[in-house]
């Protein structure tokens, strides 16, 4: 993810070399310029760089034990690998995508697919919808409303858990069913959903929602041809959030859905790996990595969305 | 006017090249009438205990080019959005042709505006900017292609139609603007202060260019604006606002040599009118060591003292000692004439319309060749066959 580490390029930190001080004193116009030209200084750069290679360490030592065999793993830490590189080995790989007890690693990507999917598009939707009323759709009680929302998060999930779980299989009748995680998930998200989204909509200049309404443009046409486009940011680092939060959930899942091979996500069976006594604890971390490949997909491909000056243009002055 | 050749019909809108010199649709029936009434129209903001614009009567004949001027919170941006229907009409109606459209939405009023910011949509190209209202109504879309490439051409568009707005200069982006509003051929043309973000060159061009547009479309149109420089110049009638009330309704000409009170006459011409409060005399007004006859019925209503005012192209500077001693503080010199900014030596004698504390001097054109040097005193009078006298203090105008 070296995507993400700004101004450690070499040609930053040359060009600070050669030209010291009077590049980064030329007249700033805005507040994150001032910032980009703070940050580009060969101290950030250092520490930039020393703080990514301190965050990235552990997952790298993740990586090559997870192609290290079982006695190198117990013997000694994954740093001595590098000493003897033909000891490396798929094996764990083998073992972990290996049809287990009851079913294949497949099987349970594709369960972690269906719940994550409808678990991202079911928020974003709602929370975009309910962010457009409270951003330009004056009514009643909006702003009382709009705090009411924004502080349901104050509310810890595992609070409600057992309580829709009683709903769930009690009243509605579909326990144990992708309805109740899809729904659940869709719960826990709407409140920050809305805010984000909300801030972001709010963000955007009124005169673009009057013109396209002069033009002969409803609420719908207005919220679908307007401003999801321009929401695309919003909606990637939310979508982004939310995917690896549904992706990564263990407790959720296991509590509404269980944790038979027909309906549970990877992360139960990343936990299963290990065994019941922890056993086979050495194939965790190539589990962990199979795991690991789609939200790095997800992240590299939503990540070109996150486009600054998405508005430019549309407005003078 | 619509004998002319009938070209194809496409989509339900006959086209022509008829008057207009296009090929954009021209409106038949009641929709070509498209006359705009303010009816008492009123807008209260909610909390606010005065109206914004209150009880506003105008009458809009069809093609008519109607701006609406005033200082800045006078309520003609409002007045406007009301008319487009973005604003609430809190009391009285408003009309375009025969429809009553107090309650309709924007929609349906068939009105289309330019913004002082244009709310050009960023994300969609020039020619889908400028189509999307046709987009919306379900015009095919050969139609909308046709429209919108006959306005880039009348706009001069023609080779950004693929272009994002992000990748065109303000001057570029308002014609889009103006595009946008002129592909959909609507009853009623609204714009708002569309020429405040160019650059003083490019805004007297396209001053210009927006009047002759006009023109050549017919379109009924109302604009917003406060700089009375493009008020005269562009309307067939200016309305003058403030404090939500309007002022006075009439031609540039009218409304330039008879205001109808005091406010018209000093935001009204450039240099601004000298408005002086002198005390009337038997026979007239006393200006100075002059007196100045005025008809006794003119100043029948007005109290011991009324408010004269000259445009500084009337104002005759006469000999020592006769009529309104001033100090001459700066000249302007512009060639074939020059202006002269004074203050009255007689410290008694105020000008009104300083709309802040700074003291207004009083102008008066003088001709470029006989220039008074700075400091110097001289003495000047009204021309009397363009004198205005206005009542001291409600500020209506006295005179005929």
């Amino acid at each position: 993810m070296s995507t993400l580490q700004p101004a450690a390029t070499p040609e930053s930190v040359s060009d600070e070399v050669i030209a010291p001080r009077t590049k980064v004193k030329k007249p700033k116009k805005s507040a994150a310029g001032d910032a980009a030209g703070a940050l580009n200084s060969r101290w950030a750069s250092f520490v930039a760089v020393v703080i990514a290679v301190l965050w990235t360490t552990p997952t790298v030592g993740l990586l090559v034990t997870s192609f290290r065999s079982q006695i190198d793993i117990n013997k000694s830490g994954w740093w001595n690998a590098f000493a003897n590189p033909g000891a490396f080995t798929l094996d764990n790989y083998r073992q972990a995508l290996e049809p287990g007890s009851s079913a294949s690693f497949t099987q349970y990507f594709i369960n972690t697919i269906v719940i994550t999917v409808p678990a991202v598009l079911l928020p974003i939707f709602l929370a975009s919808l309910a962010a457009y009323a409270f951003a330009w759709m004056p009514f009643p009680g909006r702003n009382v409303l709009f705090v009411a929302v924004f502080a349901l998060q104050i509310v810890p999930l595992q609070i409600a858990l057992i309580p829709l779980l009683d709903i769930y299989t009690n009243k509605l009748g579909f326990g144990a069913s992708y309805w109740s995680v899809w729904i659940s998930h869709t719960i826990f998200a709407l409140p920050l959903a809305t805010f984000l989204i909300h801030n972001f909509m709010r963000e955007l200049p009124g005169e673009l929602m009057e013109a396209a309404r002069v033009d002969g443009a409803g609420h719908v046409t207005i919220f679908f041809k307007i401003l999801l486009p321009l929401l695309t940011p919003a909606i990637a680092a939310f979508g982004i959030f939310q995917f690896l939060w549904v992706w990564n959930d263990l407790l959720v899942s296991l509590i509404f859905l269980g944790g038979t091979p027909e309906v549970a996500p990877v992360t139960v069976r990343v936990a299963e790996l290990a065994g019941t006594r922890g056993s086979a604890w050495y194939l965790l971390s190539a589990g962990a990595f199979i795991s690991m490949i789609v939200p790095v997909i997800v992240f590299l491909a939503l990540q070109r969305f996150f486009v600054r000056g998405l508005l430019a243009g549309g407005l003078k002055g | 006017m619509l004998t002319t050749t009938a070209d194809t019909d496409v989509g339900g809108f006959p086209l022509y090249n008829g008057s207009s010199g296009t090929f954009l649709p021209v409106k038949e029936g009641n929709d070509a009438m498209a006359t705009v009434k303010f009816d008492e129209a009123t807008r209260v903001y909610p909390g606010n205990d005065t109206p914004s614009v209150d009880r506003l009567n105008i009458d809009i004949q069809d093609g008519e080019f109607l701006v609406l001027v005033g200082p800045s919170g006078c309520g003609k941006s409002t007045s406007l959005r009301m008319l487009a229907g973005l604003e609430e009409v809190n009391g009285g109606k408003i009309w375009i042709g025969d429809r009553d459209v107090t309650n309709l939405s924007p929609k349906d009023r068939d009105v289309a505006m330019v913004f002082q910011n244009y709310a050009l949509y960023p994300h969609m190209s020039v020619a889908d900017n400028m189509g999307f209202a046709l987009k919306i109504a379900g015009v095919d879309k050969g139609e909308i292609r046709k429209r919108v490439e006959e306005a880039a051409k009348i706009l001069d568009l023609t080779q950004y139609l693929d272009r994002k707005p992000k990748a065109l200069s303000g001057g570029q982006r308002q014609r889009v603007a103006m595009g946008r509003a002129i592909v959909r051929s609507p009853q009623v043309f609204l714009m708002d202060e569309p020429l405040s973000n160019l650059d003083a060159k490019l805004r007297v061009q396209t001053r210009t260019q927006i009047a002759s547009l006009q023109r050549r479309l017919g379109v009924t149109t109302v604009y917003v604006t406060h700089d009375q420089t493009e008020a005269m110049t562009m309307g067939d009638r200016i309305a003058v606002l403030k404090d939500g009330i309007l002022q006075q309704c009439a031609t540039p000409r009218e409304m330039y040599d008879s205001p109808a009170n005091v406010f018209v006459a000093g935001f009204i011409g450039s240099p601004a009118m000298n408005l002086v409060s002198v005390p009337v005399a038997d026979g007239g007004v006393k200006f100075g060591s002059h007196t100045l006859p005025v008809e006794r019925d003119s100043l029948a209503g007005g109290g011991s003292n009324v408010i004269v005012g000259v445009r500084p192209e009337d104002v005759e500077v006469g000999n020592e000692g006769d009529g309104l001693e001033l100090t001459v503080d700066v000249v302007e010199e512009l060639g074939a004439d020059a202006y002269v900014y004074g203050t009255p030596t007689d410290d008694a004698i105020k000008l009104e319309g300083g709309d802040d504390s700074l003291v207004k001097p009083f102008i008066a054109r003088v001709d470029g060749r006989r220039v008074p040097m700075k400091g110097e005193k001289i003495w000047v009078q009204p021309n009397s066959s363009h004198m205005h006298v206005f009542n001291a203090e409600s500020g209506a105008r006295l005179s005929h």
